[in-house]
């Protein structure tokens, strides 16, 4: 999948916002800068459907053999929808973090939060910076 | 801290051109791994691991009654070290508490003049200098060789076969925790058959100049036999599965060695600095160092809290997924009646309780 119409969070989520039946939904995964620093993937806690979260907040934790993190809601709303095939398969996030690599859907209750978002250039430049 | 301020082993410009993610370990930039702590373990338990331990301290000391000072600060006896043996003991407070672990060697030149030698954890470097020049009989010289020296360890079954291709004379005859004076790549340097992974394998210490080749050397060996330059990351998981105590987690000035499960390191029938107090304490009250074993995929981490229904019992020290075993591990301490083997715990899952079993330690032994 093209990274070129995702958004990024700095906590390194990526988002990708579409309209369905006049609502907003962003689906959400991890970048594969964040996967490659993850590295050895052991868990992966998905959030539960029906959820609301608040952007900003963890909705989710991933677990390498070094440490566990973090997943952060880039958005808020509620989640309609969780990749259960994903936490079996946490190796294939390596090859495909943008794609079948998605964690969770969330339909946005408000898109204010977007604006704190990055397009992969910006997204890039953090990282780089952060080396 | 910045990096600008770290130090750096000699072996620092390998690791960064080598894909070493480096990492500030007690004040020494460091490659927490290169590929993946995974690949970097299972190289080490089925082939060999390179690992640059420069960070730790190397002391020297020189003339009679080193090994009795010695012998007055660690909880083993080491006052009657043959020439070529090494011995782990743990440094203590007058109080009890540890001040660190060490190995301590009895070594001979080439003139066959003995002299001291002590490894010391790369943190507690300044600590543990103080403790023994504060006590540094006249007659004895303390000399601190961490800098103008390197230390390699070789670890893993095909250890002994890849470091012989670089030292001049048989090793295979030191046996476990001896070490010598040898020559390594025609320069002059230390041999000893220790290390902290569990395996089999010997820890090189060569002058700092020497460093680079003597590593690219292994390395070329080692990768034809499927080995890798190991990271601090597989460093810790290889400990854990062994386990061996690591200072700052299972071992720190708040305890003793009484609950450390540490009894082979202990020898009560010379006198050092905390012995009184060690003596004095019912040790049947204490904390009980237990090997966890997690009946879920989430991995405990040092520091969750441990329950047995509504009471804490106690605290992981260590823990992670075990590439071995491919189960999450851990250890910790316990109060001694949930420390029997089978009892189930719960972790502290960061606000989740999940069930743990105690098992014997350690949790890897090498056939």
């Amino acid at each position: 999948m093209s990274t070129d119409n995702l958004l990024f969070a700095k906590t390194h989520e990526w988002v990708k916002v579409e309209e369905s039946d006049g609502a907003k939904i962003a689906t959400v995964g991890i970048s594969a800068h964040a996967i490659e620093a993850l590295n050895d993937l052991v868990y992966l806690e998905l959030p539960e459907v029906g959820k609301e979260v608040t952007a900003g907040e963890s909705f989710g934790e991933i677990e390498s053999v070094k440490a566990v993190s973090d997943i952060y809601a880039p958005v808020s709303g509620e989640v309609i929808e969780a990749n259960s095939a994903l936490p079996d398969n946490l190796d294939s996030l390596h090859e495909d973090a943008y794609d079948n690599g998605w964690i969770a859907k969330i339909k946005i209750s408000d898109d204010s939060a977007l604006a704190d978002l990055m397009d992969k250039a910006g997204y890039d430049k953090m990282c780089a910076e952060e080396g | 801290m910045t990096t600008e301020t770290l130090k750096k082993t000699p072996l620092y410009d390998w690791h960064a051109a080598n894909g070493g993610r480096m990492v500030d370990f007690t004040g020494w930039s460091m490659p927490v791994q290169y590929t993946s702590i995974i690949d970097e373990h299972n190289a080490t338990r089925n082939a060999v691991g390179l690992f640059d331990v420069s960070h730790m301290a190397r002391f020297r000391f020189d003339g009679a009654g080193a090994l009795e000072l010695i012998d007055g600060l660690v909880t083993r006896k080491v006052a009657d070290l043959k020439p070529g043996r090494i011995r782990y003991g743990l440094v203590c407070k007058e109080d009890g508490g540890i001040l660190d672990d060490i190995l301590t060697y009895h070594l001979q030149d080439r003139q066959g003049k003995s002299y001291t030698w002590m490894v010391v954890n790369a943190g507690n470097r300044e600590k543990i200098a103080a403790w023994i020049n504060a006590r540094l009989p006249e007659e004895v010289t303390f000399t601190d060789y961490t800098e103008k020296t390197a230390m390699i360890a070789v670890q893993g079954p095909r250890a002994m076969a890849i470091a012989q291709e670089l030292i001049e004379g048989d090793i295979s005859e030191l046996k476990y925790y001896q070490g010598r004076e040898a020559t390594i790549l025609c320069h002059p340097g230390l041999v000893s058959r220790t290390g902290y992974t569990g395996e089999d394998g010997v820890e090189l210490t060569v002058p700092a100049e020497n460093a680079i080749s003597v590593w690219e050397a292994l390395h070329v060996a080692a990768a034809e036999v499927g080995g890798h330059a190991v990271g601090l990351g597989a460093r810790d998981t290889l400990r854990l599965e062994a386990a061996m105590p690591l200072y700052g987690h299972e071992l720190s000035e708040e305890i003793t060695p009484l609950q450390a499960g540490l009894g082979f390191a202990m020898s009560w029938d010379h006198e050092f600095i905390g012995k009184v107090a060690l003596e004095a304490i019912d040790k049947d009250s204490l904390p009980v160092r237990v090997g966890l074993v997690m009946q879920d995929k989430r991995v405990p981490r040092e520091h969750y809290p441990l329950y047995v229904g509504d009471q804490q019992v106690g605290e992981v020290t260590s823990g992670s997924q075990s590439p071995t075993l491919g189960m999450p591990i851990a250890m910790g301490y316990v109060a001694p009646q949930f420390s029997a083997e089978g009892t189930l715990i719960d972790v502290d899952v960061r606000g989740k309780r999940l069930a743990a079993k105690v098992v014997p330690l350690p949790f890897y032994k090498r056939k």
